[in-house]
């Protein structure tokens, strides 16, 4: 798959590294639309078929399909070149024209989130026109802080921090549902920059503080890898400890899959767990100013977290009115009581769910951690199933109307 | 007996849940396999939690579904590939007709023998490499052993769900019969002859999953393209778990030759003695080696005249590789084909017609896919500036099957006599010294990120997890 750079110059291509591959055929065999061939050399993907699906990634039995070189667009590897290798090229330096374009750190990062739906699925029809990468690493816009107050509790086992960042007289105009990529300060243990990380916006378009140019974070302190050992993540400890008038390096926005739809009427079906919230919060608060136009369109909310002290504006949520946004909160450690996800409350609320995906207005957004991914579409799956719909004919067509997103971490 | 939850513990795309005549073939056959797998499955590891995949279903996002998970606890599914919609028969008399969804009564004999055929090779490995987990040369290979045994387990649940769906009582008997052969038994053996034979370490067993499991992709390829469209369907799906056991055995085999050649440049020899001293298998061992494991695969491919072959052609039952992609008739009636044949102590080449021949074309389709998996082990001696080059045997070399049965072939393709065979046997096939000297390198590697001294590192590791990751908890 080659996702393609918002700019035309830069093409993030996809290859298959010849030095690992088998050539068992199963890339070409899983391809849904065909851009991988071959001949009795090399196993090859068409830069003009590709369409970025990932479809191939997972049944690859070595890794050689997960191969990225960024390229001028113009003079991309062409399948003969590609055909007479024996070793993937080294990445060329594209340095010049990549500063004016995602960076492959970002590409590869916003590819995975999206691995899940099967790829960058289409953003709503009515969805604003979003500004991507203005800031680039290069060039970052510099911000100041100007807010980092703590979301969760005392008690709660994880620090979750609501960071407000402003970009003063530096234009950085965000959509709901974008993210910006935070490029912490100094090097690693081996004197490499660090990566880029990204976050949700967690504020709407118009400023955490309306008609200020701020946005707001919703960060949460690293302080274990996904399978628990302990690790500092470096952004994440780096933003938490931020004081009041420090100053950040930004680059971004990005996105242009994950928007809400802007016409009246619209409904949001929204899921997440944990920071995953982010986008949710800058929807709902959208809507929330909103609320005098009477644009009409429900809000349909699931969330889930270990316990209340942990659910990041847990507080202002429970304040929003109950015609405004129907709100699902599932706990799944809560002493003395069974544990709860969000894909539980799905299918407790499955008939209204299920109104919500027939009906063409409502938009679905998911997002949170990986591991969220398939309990959710199970339930989904199985929701669907008690009204005799089938959820994998279903999915497809909800991502090429754009009322499907996920983002997974 | 416990009933089954069916889509809870089989995940299947076959609406086990709706079939209750399949529930109760499989309620009967699913703890005879339990058994079977607790005497003949992986020696030992009953306990072990182990960093398996698992499909759950057959979108490229029910693939990567990786979990630890103790082996007879495994989720053996039932899966086929989703059905191509208004499919039609491509070869053979049928061409043109829609596929089959039921078996003719015609060719009722002949499919199951071809699906037993095929299924018996799967619990066969599972037999052959059961003891291999005592000494392997590190948690990560550990690890894929497993994985092939529990995906050799699932190809064994997929041709018995074949038998118990569409073959009634015989298939309800021969699914017993698969769990009652056992590799190497001289009452009762495997019905292939590869099958039986021994795996006794780590260099045979990379051979064999580099070879044999490649047989098996260009069975299952051919068998892809059956007229029986269940049977086309579930192969499909099988290829894709047969790409990982290839790559186990391809990737083994560069590992080893990768490590041979440090130490080669390291020591400055080729010396094979010297290399042994080091610790490492020298090249023309894994030459040797090379050569046991390519003439038993290619005589899985049967005789190089078989006028079953050309029946189950004919019928539509059993395709050639690639058959959609081929420019011809696809009815063979006037084709021919290229076969050896000896005639005045030479090997020469002869016009068949291809109908007859379609064994050897299949082996031969192996055979090119085989030449580039060596060309791609070459280049690691080619990087290390070491001259030594691996080769294919001529496919006449220790053929036990076919018109080549029991002739004297040399690796380069001349007829010999048995003084000349006699004289370069342990030249040419790996001794019982070189078996004992791979022997005593065997021996379990069991900390987290160590391999043995004989094989380099993977490139890779599984599902993107750390180089350390520990693959394999022995509990």
């Amino acid at each position: 798959m080659t996702a393609e750079s918002t700019t035309v110059q830069v093409l993030r291509q996809h290859l298959i590294d010849p030095e690992i591959c088998i050539r068992c055929n199963t890339c070409e065999e899983t391809c849904p639309v065909d851009a991988i061939t071959h001949d009795s050399r090399n196993y090859v993907v068409d830069p003009a078929i590709c369409n970025a699906c990932n479809a191939c990634i997972s049944p690859c039995p070595t890794g050689a399909i997960d191969s990225w070189r960024q390229v001028e667009r113009a003079s991309a590897y062409s399948l003969a070149e590609q055909l007479s290798w024996d070793t993937l090229p080294a990445q060329e330096d594209v340095e010049a024209v990549a500063a004016a374009d995602i960076p492959l750190e970002i590409a590869r990062i916003t590819a995975e989130a999206s691995a899940g739906q099967g790829g960058v699925a289409a953003a709503p029809w009515s969805a604003a026109h979003p500004y991507v990468n203005l800031h680039t690493l290069a060039k970052p816009a510099v911000a100041t802080v100007t807010g980092n107050h703590p979301l969760t509790g005392s008690g709660a086992s994880s620090d979750i921090r609501h960071i407000v960042l402003d970009f003063g007289a530096v234009a950085f105009p965000v959509l709901e549902g974008q993210t910006l990529g935070i490029v912490p300060p100094g090097t690693d243990s081996q004197g490499r920059p660090h990566y880029v990380r990204l976050y949700s916006v967690a504020s709407p378009r118009d400023g955490e503080r309306p008609r200020y140019n701020n946005v707001a974070l919703t960060v949460k302190r690293v302080t274990e890898d996904h399978t628990g050992q302990p690790v500092a993540g470096v952004a994440s400890n780096y933003l938490c400890d931020l004081d009041k008038g420090a100053t950040v390096n930004v680059i971004g926005p990005f996105g242009t899959s994950f928007l809400m739809p802007n016409h009246p009427g619209a409904s949001l079906l929204m899921i997440c767990t944990g920071t995953g919230s982010a986008p949710m919060r800058a929807m709902t608060e959208r809507r929330r100013r909103r609320i005098a136009d009477k644009e009409g369109g429900a809000l349909m909310l699931f969330f889930g977290a270990r316990a209340p002290e942990e659910l990041p504006y847990f507080g202002p949520l429970m304040k929003l009115p109950r015609d405004f946004i129907d709100v699902n909160l599932a706990f799944s450690r809560v002493p003395g009581q069974p544990k709860q996800y969000v894909q539980d409350l799905i299918r407790i609320r499955g008939d209204d769910v299920v109104r919500h995906l027939n009906d063409d207005e409502c938009y679905v957004y998911v997002c949170g951690l990986k591991s969220m991914e398939e309990g959710v579409n199970e339930a989904f799956r199985d929701v669907c199933r008690q009204h005799d719909l089938d959820w994998d004919t279903m999915l497809p067509s909800l991502r090429e109307k754009g009322r499907y997103h996920l983002e997974t971490y | 007996m416990e009933a089954i939850n069916y889509s809870e513990k089989i995940p299947n795309n076959v609406n086990l849940a709706g079939d209750r005549a399949l529930q109760r073939a499989l309620e009967h056959w699913q703890p005879n396999f339990l058994q079977w797998w607790a005497e003949m499955g992986p020696e030992g590891t009953r306990n072990f939690d182990v960093y398996l995949r698992t499909a759950v279903s057959v979108d490229p996002g029910g693939w990567a579904h990786f979990d630890f998970v103790k082996m007879p606890d495994y989720r053996w599914g039932i899966f086929l590939a989703p059905a191509a919609s208004e499919r039609k028969i491509h070869f053979g008399e049928h061409l043109g007709e829609p596929a089959w969804q039921d078996v003719p009564g015609e060719h009722r004999a002949n499919l199951r023998r071809i699906i037993v055929t095929q299924g018996d090779t799967e619990p066969a490995s599972i037999e052959q490499q059961r003891h291999l987990g005592l000494t392997a040369p590190s948690l990560y290979d550990l690890r894929n052993l497993f994985q092939i045994n529990v995906e050799e387990g699932r190809h064994l649940w997929a041709m018995v769900y074949l038998l118990h769906r569409y073959f009634g009582r015989d298939g309800r008997e021969e699914a017993d019969a698969l769990l009652q052969r056992r590799s190497g038994d001289t009452d009762n053996p495997r019905i292939l002859g590869a099958f039986n034979e021994k795996t006794p370490d780590w260099l045979a067993f990379y051979m064999f999953t580099h070879f044999t499991d490649r047989d098996g992709k260009f069975q299952l390829c051919a068998l892809a393209e059956s007229s029986f469209d269940p049977l086309a369907r579930t192969t499909k799906f099988m290829l894709t778990e047969e790409a990982h056991h290839m790559f186990v055995g391809e990737a083994g085999i560069s590992r080893i030759l990768q490590r041979t050649c440090e130490v080669m440049n390291e020591l400055h020899t080729d010396d094979p003695s010297r290399l042994r001293e080091a610790g490492v298998i020298d090249l023309p061992t894994i030459q040797r080696y090379l050569n046991f494991h390519f003439a038993v695969t290619i005589d899985l491919f049967g005789a190089d005249q078989s006028s079953n072959a050309a029946t189950f052609y004919g019928a539509g039952l059993k395709g050639r590789f690639d058959e959609s992609k081929r420019g011809d008739d696809h009815r063979l009636h006037d084709a021919t084909y290229k076969v050896l044949d000896m005639a005045e102590g030479k090997l020469v080449e002869r016009d068949a017609p291809m109908l007859n021949a379609l064994n050897e074309v299949l082996r031969d389709d192996f055979i090119k896919d085989s030449v580039g998996g060596i060309g791609r082990w070459n280049r690691i001696m080619e990087k290390a500036g070491i001259p030594f080059r691996l080769a294919l045997p001529h496919k006449a070399f220790n053929r036990k099957i076919g018109s080549f049965a029991n002739m004297r072939v040399a690796p380069d393709g001349r007829v010999i006599d048995e003084a000349e065979w006699a004289a370069h046997e342990r030249d040419w096939l790996a001794s019982p010294e070189d078996r004992a000297f791979v022997a005593s390198l065997m021996g379990g590697i069991k900390a987290p990120g160590r391999y043995a001294n004989w094989i380099a590192p993977p490139a890779m590791a599984i599902n993107k997890q750390p180089a350390d990751f520990e693959y394999v908890r022995f509990n």
